[in-house]
Protein backbone atom coordinates (compact mmCIF):
# COMPACT_ATOMS: atom_id res chain seq x y z
CA UNK A 1 0.00 0.00 0.00
CA UNK A 2 2.49 2.13 -1.14
CA UNK A 3 2.22 5.81 -1.44
CA UNK A 4 1.25 6.05 -5.35
CA UNK A 5 -1.78 3.68 -5.24
CA UNK A 6 -2.93 6.01 -1.80
CA UNK A 7 -3.29 8.91 -4.62
CA UNK A 8 -4.18 7.06 -7.09
CA UNK A 9 -6.95 5.84 -5.37
CA UNK A 10 -7.94 8.54 -3.90
CA UNK A 11 -8.03 10.49 -7.50
CA UNK A 12 -10.82 7.94 -8.75
CA UNK A 13 -12.85 7.61 -5.45
CA UNK A 14 -13.33 11.32 -5.59
CA UNK A 15 -13.85 11.86 -8.61
CA UNK A 16 -16.57 8.88 -9.42
CA UNK A 17 -17.90 10.45 -5.57
CA UNK A 18 -18.34 14.18 -7.68
CA UNK A 19 -19.71 12.05 -11.03
CA UNK A 20 -22.59 10.96 -8.90
CA UNK A 21 -23.44 14.09 -6.70
CA UNK A 22 -22.65 17.41 -8.54
CA UNK A 23 -25.82 19.50 -9.68
CA UNK A 24 -23.94 20.33 -13.17
CA UNK A 25 -24.59 17.70 -15.63
CA UNK A 26 -21.36 18.51 -17.54
CA UNK A 27 -19.47 18.44 -14.60
CA UNK A 28 -20.63 14.95 -13.80
CA UNK A 29 -19.28 13.75 -17.43
CA UNK A 30 -15.62 15.44 -16.36
CA UNK A 31 -15.52 14.11 -13.43
CA UNK A 32 -16.22 10.33 -14.91
CA UNK A 33 -13.47 11.23 -17.88
CA UNK A 34 -10.95 11.73 -14.30
CA UNK A 35 -12.30 8.53 -13.16
CA UNK A 36 -11.47 7.04 -16.25
CA UNK A 37 -8.23 8.18 -16.39
CA UNK A 38 -7.78 7.21 -12.60
CA UNK A 39 -8.02 3.67 -13.60
CA UNK A 40 -5.61 3.95 -16.00
CA UNK A 41 -3.31 4.97 -14.04
CA UNK A 42 -4.02 2.08 -12.01
CA UNK A 43 -3.32 -0.20 -14.99
CA UNK A 44 0.05 1.47 -15.23
CA UNK A 45 1.00 1.12 -11.61
CA UNK A 46 0.50 -2.61 -12.25
CA UNK A 47 2.72 -2.38 -15.04
CA UNK A 48 0.28 -3.48 -17.90
CA UNK A 49 1.14 -0.69 -19.91
CA UNK A 50 -0.98 -1.15 -23.24
CA UNK A 51 -4.33 -1.81 -20.99
CA UNK A 52 -3.48 1.84 -19.62
CA UNK A 53 -3.13 3.63 -22.75
CA UNK A 54 -5.48 1.58 -24.34
CA UNK A 55 -7.95 2.39 -21.57
CA UNK A 56 -7.25 6.37 -22.44
CA UNK A 57 -7.09 6.26 -25.74
CA UNK A 58 -10.90 4.58 -25.60
CA UNK A 59 -12.54 5.50 -22.49
CA UNK A 60 -11.12 9.34 -22.28
CA UNK A 61 -10.80 9.89 -26.22
CA UNK A 62 -14.20 8.40 -27.58
CA UNK A 63 -16.50 7.20 -24.50
CA UNK A 64 -16.45 10.78 -22.14
CA UNK A 65 -16.49 12.69 -25.37
CA UNK A 66 -19.58 10.56 -26.29
CA UNK A 67 -21.30 11.06 -22.92
CA UNK A 68 -20.70 14.64 -23.07
CA UNK A 69 -22.33 15.11 -26.76
CA UNK A 70 -24.95 12.94 -25.17
CA UNK A 71 -25.65 15.07 -22.51
CA UNK A 72 -25.57 18.21 -24.95
CA UNK A 73 -27.57 17.24 -27.47
CA UNK A 74 -31.01 15.83 -25.49
CA UNK A 75 -31.18 17.76 -22.08
CA UNK A 76 -30.76 21.43 -21.61
CA UNK A 77 -27.48 22.07 -19.52
CA UNK A 78 -29.89 24.56 -16.35
CA UNK A 79 -28.86 22.49 -13.17
CA UNK A 80 -32.53 21.08 -11.82
CA UNK A 81 -34.42 21.98 -8.95
CA UNK A 82 -34.88 18.36 -7.58
CA UNK A 83 -34.05 17.21 -4.16
CA UNK A 84 -30.32 15.94 -4.35
CA UNK A 85 -31.12 12.33 -2.43
CA UNK A 86 -34.43 10.82 -3.93
CA UNK A 87 -36.94 8.87 -1.59
CA UNK A 88 -35.48 5.50 -0.98
CA UNK A 89 -31.95 6.78 -0.53
CA UNK A 90 -31.56 4.70 2.51
CA UNK A 91 -32.80 1.34 1.55
CA UNK A 92 -30.58 1.78 -2.02
CA UNK A 93 -27.38 2.47 0.54
CA UNK A 94 -28.33 -0.59 2.05
CA UNK A 95 -28.62 -2.65 -0.70
CA UNK A 96 -25.38 -0.81 -2.20
CA UNK A 97 -23.51 -2.05 1.20
CA UNK A 98 -24.66 -5.50 0.86
CA UNK A 99 -23.75 -5.85 -2.28
CA UNK A 100 -19.85 -4.50 -1.37
CA UNK A 101 -19.73 -6.69 1.06
CA UNK A 102 -20.75 -9.47 -0.72
CA UNK A 103 -17.62 -8.69 -2.96
CA UNK A 104 -14.90 -8.44 -1.24
CA UNK A 105 -15.93 -11.44 0.76
CA UNK A 106 -15.82 -12.83 -2.49
CA UNK A 107 -12.38 -11.56 -3.88
CA UNK A 108 -10.57 -12.60 -0.71
CA UNK A 109 -11.66 -15.75 -0.68
CA UNK A 110 -10.68 -16.56 -4.06
CA UNK A 111 -7.56 -17.77 -5.73
CA UNK A 112 -6.28 -14.04 -6.94
CA UNK A 113 -6.14 -13.22 -3.11
CA UNK A 114 -4.63 -16.16 -1.66
CA UNK A 115 -1.40 -17.03 -3.91
CA UNK A 116 1.60 -15.31 -1.58
CA UNK A 117 3.90 -13.54 -4.42
CA UNK A 118 2.17 -13.72 -7.68
CA UNK A 119 4.54 -14.10 -10.63
CA UNK A 120 3.05 -11.11 -12.91
CA UNK A 121 3.02 -12.38 -16.86
CA UNK A 122 5.12 -10.13 -19.04
CA UNK A 123 2.54 -7.78 -20.98
CA UNK A 124 4.82 -6.67 -23.41
CA UNK A 125 2.67 -5.26 -26.27
CA UNK A 126 4.34 -8.21 -28.51
CA UNK A 127 3.21 -10.74 -26.38
CA UNK A 128 -0.59 -9.06 -26.24
CA UNK A 129 -0.28 -9.33 -30.21
CA UNK A 130 0.64 -12.76 -30.23
CA UNK A 131 -2.14 -13.74 -28.09
CA UNK A 132 -4.59 -11.24 -29.29
CA UNK A 133 -3.82 -13.55 -33.52
CA UNK A 134 -3.51 -16.91 -31.42
CA UNK A 135 -5.56 -17.76 -28.26
CA UNK A 136 -8.10 -15.40 -28.51
CA UNK A 137 -8.43 -14.35 -32.53
CA UNK A 138 -12.51 -15.99 -32.05
CA UNK A 139 -13.33 -13.20 -29.59
CA UNK A 140 -11.44 -10.46 -31.37
CA UNK A 141 -13.14 -11.68 -34.32
CA UNK A 142 -16.99 -11.22 -32.41
CA UNK A 143 -15.74 -8.10 -30.81
CA UNK A 144 -15.10 -6.59 -34.58
CA UNK A 145 -18.20 -8.01 -35.96
CA UNK A 146 -20.14 -6.46 -32.96
CA UNK A 147 -18.45 -3.14 -33.54
CA UNK A 148 -19.53 -3.43 -37.61
CA UNK A 149 -22.89 -4.05 -36.25
CA UNK A 150 -22.55 -0.79 -34.29
CA UNK A 151 -21.62 1.34 -36.79
CA UNK A 152 -23.87 0.35 -39.30
CA UNK A 153 -27.07 0.45 -36.67
CA UNK A 154 -25.31 4.02 -36.39
CA UNK A 155 -25.08 5.04 -39.88
CA UNK A 156 -28.48 4.13 -40.36
CA UNK A 157 -30.23 5.71 -37.48
CA UNK A 158 -28.45 9.21 -38.35
CA UNK A 159 -29.43 8.83 -42.36
CA UNK A 160 -31.87 11.56 -43.94
CA UNK A 161 -35.05 8.89 -44.66
CA UNK A 162 -36.11 8.99 -48.27
CA UNK A 163 -39.72 10.05 -48.43
CA UNK A 164 -41.91 7.42 -49.28
CA UNK A 165 -42.78 7.45 -52.66
CA UNK A 166 -47.25 6.92 -51.94
CA UNK A 167 -47.22 8.67 -49.04
CA UNK A 168 -46.98 12.25 -50.39
CA UNK A 169 -48.84 13.27 -53.14
CA UNK B 1 31.96 14.80 -34.62
CA UNK B 2 30.82 12.53 -32.06
CA UNK B 3 31.10 15.37 -29.37
CA UNK B 4 28.78 17.73 -30.51
CA UNK B 5 26.41 15.12 -31.39
CA UNK B 6 26.07 14.08 -27.59
CA UNK B 7 26.58 17.25 -26.01
CA UNK B 8 23.72 17.78 -24.15
CA UNK B 9 23.75 14.09 -22.90
CA UNK B 10 27.14 14.79 -21.68
CA UNK B 11 26.26 17.92 -20.74
CA UNK B 12 23.31 16.02 -18.10
CA UNK B 13 25.24 13.50 -17.03
CA UNK B 14 27.75 15.77 -15.94
CA UNK B 15 25.39 18.21 -13.49
CA UNK B 16 23.74 15.08 -12.74
CA UNK B 17 26.72 13.33 -10.95
CA UNK B 18 27.42 16.48 -9.94
CA UNK B 19 24.37 16.65 -7.48
CA UNK B 20 24.33 14.77 -3.92
CA UNK B 21 22.94 11.33 -4.18
CA UNK B 22 19.46 12.36 -2.62
CA UNK B 23 19.19 14.87 -5.44
CA UNK B 24 20.08 12.95 -8.20
CA UNK B 25 16.72 11.66 -9.75
CA UNK B 26 14.52 14.39 -9.28
CA UNK B 27 18.07 16.26 -10.67
CA UNK B 28 17.78 13.59 -13.96
CA UNK B 29 14.08 13.82 -14.29
CA UNK B 30 14.02 17.78 -14.23
CA UNK B 31 16.68 18.04 -16.68
CA UNK B 32 15.14 15.76 -19.23
CA UNK B 33 12.26 17.79 -18.98
CA UNK B 34 13.80 21.41 -19.15
CA UNK B 35 15.07 20.87 -23.08
CA UNK B 36 11.50 20.65 -23.97
CA UNK B 37 10.29 23.24 -21.58
CA UNK B 38 13.37 25.73 -23.28
CA UNK B 39 13.26 24.66 -27.12
CA UNK B 40 10.02 24.20 -28.19
CA UNK B 41 7.87 27.27 -26.76
CA UNK B 42 11.29 28.99 -28.31
CA UNK B 43 10.83 27.71 -31.68
CA UNK B 44 6.76 28.31 -31.25
CA UNK B 45 7.88 32.15 -30.64
CA UNK B 46 9.90 31.95 -33.85
CA UNK B 47 7.78 30.06 -35.76
CA UNK B 48 4.70 32.91 -35.29
CA UNK B 49 6.91 35.60 -36.72
CA UNK B 50 8.12 33.66 -39.32
CA UNK B 51 4.71 32.40 -40.01
CA UNK B 52 3.93 35.73 -40.03
CA UNK B 53 6.34 37.26 -42.27
CA UNK B 54 6.21 34.20 -44.96
CA UNK B 55 2.48 34.80 -45.23
CA UNK B 56 3.14 38.19 -45.99
CA UNK B 57 5.27 37.23 -48.48
CA UNK B 58 2.94 34.79 -50.55
CA UNK B 59 0.49 37.15 -50.26
CA UNK B 60 2.69 40.03 -52.01
CA UNK B 61 3.30 42.23 -48.47
CA UNK B 62 5.38 42.34 -46.04
CA UNK B 63 5.12 41.17 -43.04
CA UNK B 64 5.62 42.82 -39.30
CA UNK B 65 8.73 44.44 -39.68
CA UNK B 66 9.05 47.31 -36.99
CA UNK B 67 10.14 45.33 -34.25
CA UNK B 68 13.78 44.47 -33.92
CA UNK B 69 15.79 43.37 -37.30
CA UNK B 70 13.63 42.58 -39.83
CA UNK B 71 10.57 42.16 -37.43
CA UNK B 72 12.16 38.95 -35.49
CA UNK B 73 11.41 40.39 -32.08
CA UNK B 74 7.75 40.48 -32.73
CA UNK B 75 7.34 37.42 -30.64
CA UNK B 76 8.62 39.40 -27.73
CA UNK B 77 6.17 42.35 -28.84
CA UNK B 78 3.42 39.72 -29.06
CA UNK B 79 4.59 37.90 -25.37
CA UNK B 80 4.43 41.31 -23.37
CA UNK B 81 0.81 42.44 -24.95
CA UNK B 82 -0.86 39.01 -24.32
CA UNK B 83 0.54 39.13 -20.60
CA UNK B 84 -0.32 42.77 -20.11
CA UNK B 85 -4.18 42.03 -21.81
CA UNK B 86 -7.22 42.15 -19.41
CA UNK B 87 -8.78 38.78 -18.64
CA UNK B 88 -12.53 38.80 -19.00
CA UNK B 89 -14.57 35.93 -18.49
CA UNK B 90 -18.18 36.30 -18.95
CA UNK B 91 -20.68 36.48 -16.31
CA UNK B 92 -22.61 33.63 -17.46
CA UNK B 93 -19.25 31.37 -17.93
CA UNK B 94 -19.08 28.22 -15.87
CA UNK B 95 -15.59 29.05 -14.42
CA UNK B 96 -13.90 26.53 -13.46
CA UNK B 97 -14.53 24.49 -16.63
CA UNK B 98 -13.31 27.98 -18.34
CA UNK B 99 -10.33 28.33 -16.09
CA UNK B 100 -9.72 24.93 -16.55
CA UNK B 101 -9.69 24.47 -20.13
CA UNK B 102 -6.60 26.48 -21.42
CA UNK B 103 -4.50 23.89 -18.74
CA UNK B 104 -6.52 20.72 -19.98
CA UNK B 105 -5.16 21.57 -23.33
CA UNK B 106 -1.66 22.34 -22.85
CA UNK B 107 -0.72 19.54 -20.60
CA UNK B 108 -1.59 16.43 -22.71
CA UNK B 109 0.52 18.35 -25.45
CA UNK B 110 3.44 18.82 -23.45
CA UNK B 111 3.45 15.12 -22.44
CA UNK B 112 3.80 14.02 -26.15
CA UNK B 113 7.01 15.45 -26.25
CA UNK B 114 8.13 12.81 -23.98
CA UNK B 115 8.63 9.38 -25.66
CA UNK B 116 10.10 11.17 -28.79
CA UNK B 117 13.88 10.76 -29.98
CA UNK B 118 14.88 14.43 -30.93
CA UNK B 119 18.68 12.90 -31.21
CA UNK B 120 20.96 9.79 -30.57
CA UNK B 121 19.59 9.11 -27.48
CA UNK B 122 17.82 12.09 -26.44
CA UNK B 123 14.65 11.03 -25.59
CA UNK B 124 13.43 11.49 -21.67
CA UNK B 125 11.22 8.60 -21.80
CA UNK B 126 11.44 5.00 -23.04
CA UNK B 127 8.14 3.31 -23.29
CA UNK B 128 7.60 -0.38 -24.73
CA UNK B 129 4.16 1.21 -25.83
CA UNK B 130 5.26 4.72 -26.82
CA UNK B 131 3.35 5.10 -29.66
CA UNK B 132 0.54 3.96 -27.81
CA UNK B 133 1.23 6.95 -25.29
CA UNK B 134 1.42 9.19 -28.02
CA UNK B 135 -2.03 9.19 -29.15
CA UNK B 136 -3.80 8.24 -25.35
CA UNK B 137 -2.43 11.85 -24.62
CA UNK B 138 -3.82 13.58 -28.34
CA UNK B 139 -7.13 12.23 -27.30
CA UNK B 140 -7.06 14.29 -24.29
CA UNK B 141 -6.81 17.13 -26.35
CA UNK B 142 -10.38 16.65 -27.55
CA UNK B 143 -12.17 16.36 -24.40
CA UNK B 144 -10.16 20.19 -23.50
CA UNK B 145 -11.76 21.71 -26.59
CA UNK B 146 -15.38 20.34 -26.05
CA UNK B 147 -14.28 21.89 -21.79
CA UNK B 148 -13.22 25.61 -23.68
CA UNK B 149 -15.94 25.86 -25.79
CA UNK B 150 -19.03 24.73 -23.61
CA UNK B 151 -18.08 26.53 -20.75
CA UNK B 152 -18.23 29.70 -22.75
CA UNK B 153 -22.29 30.00 -22.62
CA UNK B 154 -21.75 30.93 -26.20
CA UNK B 155 -23.80 29.79 -29.52
CA UNK B 156 -20.93 30.29 -31.46
CA UNK B 157 -17.79 28.86 -29.16
CA UNK B 158 -20.70 25.50 -28.65
CA UNK B 159 -20.59 25.38 -32.49
CA UNK B 160 -17.14 25.62 -33.23
CA UNK B 161 -16.59 23.16 -30.32
CA UNK B 162 -18.46 20.83 -31.84
CA UNK B 163 -17.16 20.87 -35.15
CA UNK B 164 -13.54 20.80 -34.01
CA UNK B 165 -14.58 17.65 -31.47
CA UNK B 166 -15.73 16.12 -35.05
CA UNK B 167 -13.03 17.06 -36.89
CA UNK B 168 -10.51 15.75 -34.76
CA UNK B 169 -12.56 12.67 -34.19
CA UNK B 170 -12.61 11.96 -37.91
CA UNK B 171 -9.53 12.31 -38.58
CA UNK B 172 -8.20 10.11 -36.03
CA UNK B 173 -8.15 7.26 -37.46
CA UNK B 174 -6.43 7.82 -40.56
CA UNK B 175 -3.57 9.60 -38.53
CA UNK B 176 -3.53 6.49 -36.30
CA UNK B 177 -4.03 3.74 -39.32
CA UNK B 178 -0.94 5.65 -40.77
CA UNK B 179 1.03 5.24 -37.99
CA UNK B 180 0.06 1.78 -37.72
CA UNK B 181 1.35 0.49 -41.36
CA UNK B 182 5.20 1.62 -40.14
CA UNK B 183 4.24 -0.34 -36.76
CA UNK B 184 3.47 -3.16 -39.18
CA UNK B 185 6.76 -3.40 -40.79
CA UNK B 186 9.10 -2.34 -37.54
CA UNK B 187 7.31 -4.80 -35.93
CA UNK B 188 7.55 -2.18 -32.70
CA UNK B 189 5.62 0.66 -30.74
CA UNK B 190 8.87 1.55 -29.66
CA UNK B 191 9.70 5.41 -31.11
CA UNK B 192 13.56 4.56 -30.22
CA UNK B 193 12.84 1.12 -32.63
CA UNK B 194 11.65 2.80 -35.18
CA UNK B 195 14.27 5.37 -36.01
CA UNK B 196 16.70 2.26 -35.61
CA UNK B 197 14.96 0.55 -38.63
CA UNK B 198 15.39 3.35 -40.42
CA UNK B 199 19.03 3.33 -40.86
CA UNK B 200 21.66 2.50 -43.05
CA UNK B 201 21.08 3.34 -46.86
CA UNK B 202 20.10 1.11 -49.87
CA UNK B 203 19.99 1.28 -53.70
CA UNK B 204 22.38 1.27 -56.61
CA UNK B 205 25.59 2.84 -55.20
CA UNK B 206 23.98 3.17 -51.03
CA UNK B 207 22.52 6.67 -52.10
CA UNK B 208 19.03 6.35 -50.94
CA UNK B 209 18.48 6.19 -47.21
CA UNK B 210 16.49 3.16 -45.87
CA UNK B 211 13.50 5.81 -44.64
CA UNK B 212 9.81 4.70 -44.36
CA UNK B 213 8.97 7.66 -46.56
CA UNK B 214 10.87 6.07 -50.10
CA UNK B 215 8.64 3.23 -50.03
CA UNK B 216 5.57 2.89 -52.09
CA UNK B 217 3.92 2.71 -48.79
CA UNK B 218 5.79 4.95 -46.97
CA UNK B 219 5.06 8.35 -48.92
CA UNK B 220 1.20 7.06 -49.60
CA UNK B 221 1.51 7.19 -45.40
CA UNK B 222 3.18 9.96 -45.28
CA UNK B 223 1.13 12.07 -47.30
CA UNK B 224 -1.84 10.76 -45.13
CA UNK B 225 -0.07 11.42 -42.08
CA UNK B 226 0.17 15.37 -42.77
CA UNK B 227 -2.97 15.71 -44.02
CA UNK B 228 -4.82 13.61 -40.77
CA UNK B 229 -1.91 16.04 -38.79
CA UNK B 230 -3.13 19.25 -40.35
CA UNK B 231 -6.60 18.61 -39.22
CA UNK B 232 -5.76 17.34 -36.25
CA UNK B 233 -3.98 20.33 -35.30
CA UNK B 234 -6.77 22.56 -36.83
CA UNK B 235 -4.53 24.15 -39.05
CA UNK B 236 -5.44 25.31 -42.61
CA UNK B 237 -7.30 24.47 -44.82
CA UNK B 238 -8.83 22.02 -42.08
CA UNK B 239 -8.99 25.33 -39.65
CA UNK B 240 -12.79 25.79 -39.94
CA UNK B 241 -13.72 25.57 -36.18
CA UNK B 242 -11.48 28.52 -35.52
CA UNK B 243 -11.44 30.54 -38.36
CA UNK B 244 -11.56 34.36 -37.89
CA UNK B 245 -13.59 34.74 -40.99
CA UNK B 246 -16.31 32.28 -40.66
CA UNK B 247 -16.83 31.67 -36.98
CA UNK B 248 -15.04 34.07 -35.22
CA UNK B 249 -12.63 31.98 -33.85
CA UNK B 250 -14.80 29.63 -32.97
CA UNK B 251 -14.10 27.49 -29.41
CA UNK B 252 -11.70 30.36 -28.08
CA UNK B 253 -13.54 33.73 -28.79
CA UNK B 254 -14.34 34.24 -25.25
CA UNK B 255 -10.69 33.60 -23.69
CA UNK B 256 -8.40 37.05 -24.13
CA UNK B 257 -5.12 37.83 -22.59
CA UNK B 258 -3.00 34.67 -21.40
CA UNK B 259 -5.35 32.24 -21.63
CA UNK B 260 -5.68 32.62 -25.16
CA UNK B 261 -1.59 32.61 -25.79
CA UNK B 262 -1.99 28.99 -23.84
CA UNK B 263 -4.33 28.43 -26.17
CA UNK B 264 -2.14 29.63 -29.29
CA UNK B 265 1.11 27.39 -27.59
CA UNK B 266 -1.50 24.53 -27.04
CA UNK B 267 -2.32 24.17 -30.56
CA UNK B 268 1.45 25.54 -32.11
CA UNK B 269 3.46 22.77 -29.95
CA UNK B 270 0.65 19.90 -30.80
CA UNK B 271 1.67 21.10 -34.44
CA UNK B 272 5.37 20.82 -33.67
CA UNK B 273 4.76 17.22 -31.60
CA UNK B 274 3.08 15.51 -34.45
CA UNK B 275 4.98 16.58 -36.92
CA UNK B 276 7.94 15.19 -34.81
CA UNK B 277 6.08 12.21 -34.89
CA UNK B 278 5.85 11.97 -38.45
CA UNK B 279 9.41 12.57 -38.45
CA UNK B 280 10.07 9.62 -36.05
CA UNK B 281 7.39 7.13 -37.86
CA UNK B 282 8.29 8.28 -41.72
CA UNK B 283 11.52 10.78 -42.97
CA UNK B 284 13.95 8.58 -40.77
CA UNK B 285 13.98 10.33 -37.15
CA UNK B 286 17.49 11.79 -36.74
CA UNK B 287 19.11 10.29 -39.60
CA UNK B 288 21.12 11.75 -42.06
CA UNK B 289 19.59 11.86 -45.30
CA UNK B 290 23.06 10.39 -47.51
CA UNK B 291 25.79 8.66 -46.56
CA UNK B 292 28.63 11.44 -47.15
CA UNK B 293 31.10 12.01 -44.29
CA UNK B 294 30.42 15.80 -44.66
CA UNK B 295 26.96 14.20 -43.32
CA UNK B 296 28.09 12.65 -40.41
CA UNK B 297 29.67 15.72 -38.95
CA UNK B 298 26.16 17.41 -38.68
CA UNK B 299 25.18 16.05 -35.40
CA UNK B 300 22.05 14.60 -34.64
CA UNK B 301 19.69 16.63 -33.40
CA UNK B 302 20.43 19.38 -35.67
CA UNK B 303 19.20 16.59 -38.69
CA UNK B 304 16.18 16.63 -36.45
CA UNK B 305 15.48 20.15 -36.04
CA UNK B 306 16.24 20.42 -39.93
CA UNK B 307 12.90 18.32 -40.86
CA UNK B 308 11.07 19.97 -38.09
CA UNK B 309 11.71 23.18 -39.33
CA UNK B 310 11.22 22.03 -43.28
CA UNK B 311 7.78 20.31 -41.89
CA UNK B 312 6.91 23.78 -40.09
CA UNK B 313 7.32 25.90 -43.47
CA UNK B 314 5.61 23.36 -45.76
CA UNK B 315 2.55 23.49 -43.20
CA UNK B 316 2.94 27.86 -43.47
CA UNK B 317 3.22 27.23 -47.29
CA UNK B 318 -0.31 25.24 -47.52
CA UNK B 319 -1.93 27.56 -45.52
CA UNK B 320 -1.06 30.46 -47.86
CA UNK B 321 -1.75 28.66 -50.60
CA UNK B 322 -5.05 26.99 -50.19
CA UNK B 323 -8.37 27.86 -49.47
CA UNK B 324 -9.93 26.60 -46.72
CA UNK B 325 -12.62 23.53 -46.34
CA UNK B 326 -16.07 23.68 -45.29
CA UNK B 327 -16.93 21.72 -42.47
CA UNK B 328 -18.89 19.06 -44.85
CA UNK B 329 -16.25 19.01 -47.40
CA UNK B 330 -13.45 18.17 -44.45
CA UNK B 331 -15.63 15.10 -43.22
CA UNK B 332 -16.27 13.79 -46.53
CA UNK B 333 -12.64 13.96 -47.13
CA UNK B 334 -11.64 12.13 -43.79
CA UNK B 335 -14.49 9.15 -44.36
CA UNK B 336 -14.86 8.72 -47.96
CA UNK B 337 -11.43 9.10 -49.14
CA UNK B 338 -8.36 9.00 -46.41
CA UNK B 339 -10.21 6.20 -44.94
CA UNK B 340 -10.71 4.09 -47.23
CA UNK B 341 -6.60 5.13 -48.80
CA UNK B 342 -5.57 4.35 -45.21
CA UNK B 343 -7.22 0.63 -45.03
CA UNK B 344 -5.27 0.02 -48.70
CA UNK B 345 -1.71 1.41 -46.72
CA UNK B 346 -2.35 -1.31 -44.25
CA UNK B 347 -3.14 -4.06 -47.32
CA UNK B 348 0.02 -2.53 -49.43
CA UNK B 349 2.18 -3.11 -46.05
CA UNK B 350 1.32 -6.30 -46.03
CA UNK B 351 2.11 -7.59 -49.74
CA UNK B 352 5.55 -5.30 -49.55
CA UNK B 353 6.49 -7.21 -45.97
CA UNK B 354 5.80 -10.25 -48.13
CA UNK B 355 7.33 -9.31 -51.47
CA UNK B 356 10.34 -8.32 -49.09
CA UNK B 357 11.53 -12.53 -49.26
CA UNK B 358 11.78 -12.10 -53.32
CA UNK B 359 14.96 -12.51 -54.32
CA UNK B 360 14.78 -12.80 -58.64
CA UNK B 361 16.29 -10.38 -60.61
CA UNK B 362 14.44 -7.25 -61.17
CA UNK B 363 12.43 -7.77 -57.72
CA UNK B 364 12.68 -4.09 -56.29
CA UNK B 365 11.33 -2.80 -59.80
CA UNK B 366 8.20 -5.55 -59.28
CA UNK B 367 7.75 -4.63 -55.65
CA UNK B 368 7.12 -1.24 -56.52
CA UNK B 369 5.15 -1.50 -59.53
CA UNK B 370 2.80 -3.96 -57.34
CA UNK B 371 2.48 -1.88 -54.44
CA UNK B 372 2.63 1.71 -56.16
CA UNK B 373 -0.19 0.58 -59.06
CA UNK B 374 -2.06 -0.49 -56.13
CA UNK B 375 -1.79 2.96 -54.05
CA UNK B 376 -2.59 4.88 -57.13
CA UNK B 377 -5.29 2.52 -59.09
CA UNK B 378 -8.00 3.32 -55.42
CA UNK B 379 -6.66 6.74 -55.35
CA UNK B 380 -7.80 8.00 -58.68
CA UNK B 381 -11.16 5.98 -58.65
CA UNK B 382 -11.60 6.98 -55.35
CA UNK B 383 -11.11 10.75 -56.56
CA UNK B 384 -13.11 10.50 -59.90
CA UNK B 385 -16.11 8.88 -58.17
CA UNK B 386 -16.08 11.39 -55.60
CA UNK B 387 -15.85 14.04 -57.82
CA UNK B 388 -18.76 12.84 -60.19
CA UNK B 389 -21.01 12.14 -57.36
CA UNK B 390 -21.20 15.87 -57.06
CA UNK B 391 -22.79 16.69 -60.22
CA UNK B 392 -20.51 19.66 -60.76
CA UNK B 393 -22.24 21.50 -64.37
CA UNK B 394 -20.66 23.73 -66.71
CA UNK B 395 -19.75 27.30 -64.47
CA UNK B 396 -22.63 29.77 -65.20
CA UNK B 397 -22.45 32.84 -64.63
CA UNK B 398 -25.59 35.49 -63.53
CA UNK B 399 -24.90 38.99 -63.89
CA UNK B 400 -26.84 41.62 -62.21
CA UNK B 401 -29.23 43.41 -64.49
Amino acid sequence: MDIAFIIIAALTFVSALAAISLRNLVHCALSVAVTFVGLALLYLKLGAEFVGFAQIVVYVGAVAILIVFAILLTKSSETSNEPRYSRGAIWSGVVAAVAFAGLVAAISASQVSLTSSPVAPSASVEKIGQDLMSKYVLPLEAIGLLLTAALIGAVIIAMKEKPAEGDEQ
Amino acid sequence: MEFLDQIFIWTKTQVVGALPDVLQVPGSILLSILPIMAVFPLLFALTTVAERKILGRIQNRLGPNRVGPFGFLQWAADGIKTITKEDLVPRNADKIVHFLAPVALLAPVLLAYSVLPFGRGMYAIELDAGLLFFFAVGAGTELAVFMAGWSSRNKYSLLGAMRAVAQMISYELPLLLSAVSVVMIVGSLNPNEIVAAQEGFKGAGGLIPNWHVFTPWGLAGFGLFMIAAAAESNRSPFDLPEAESEIIAGYFVEYSGMKFATFFLAEYLGLFVISSLGIVLFLGGWHAPAPFALFEIVPSWAWFMGKLVTIIFCFIWVRGTLPRLRIDQLMNFAWKFMLPMTLINLLVVAIWQYALAWDFVGAGLLRWLICGGLLVGPYLALGQGLMNSRNWGKRTYRYAS
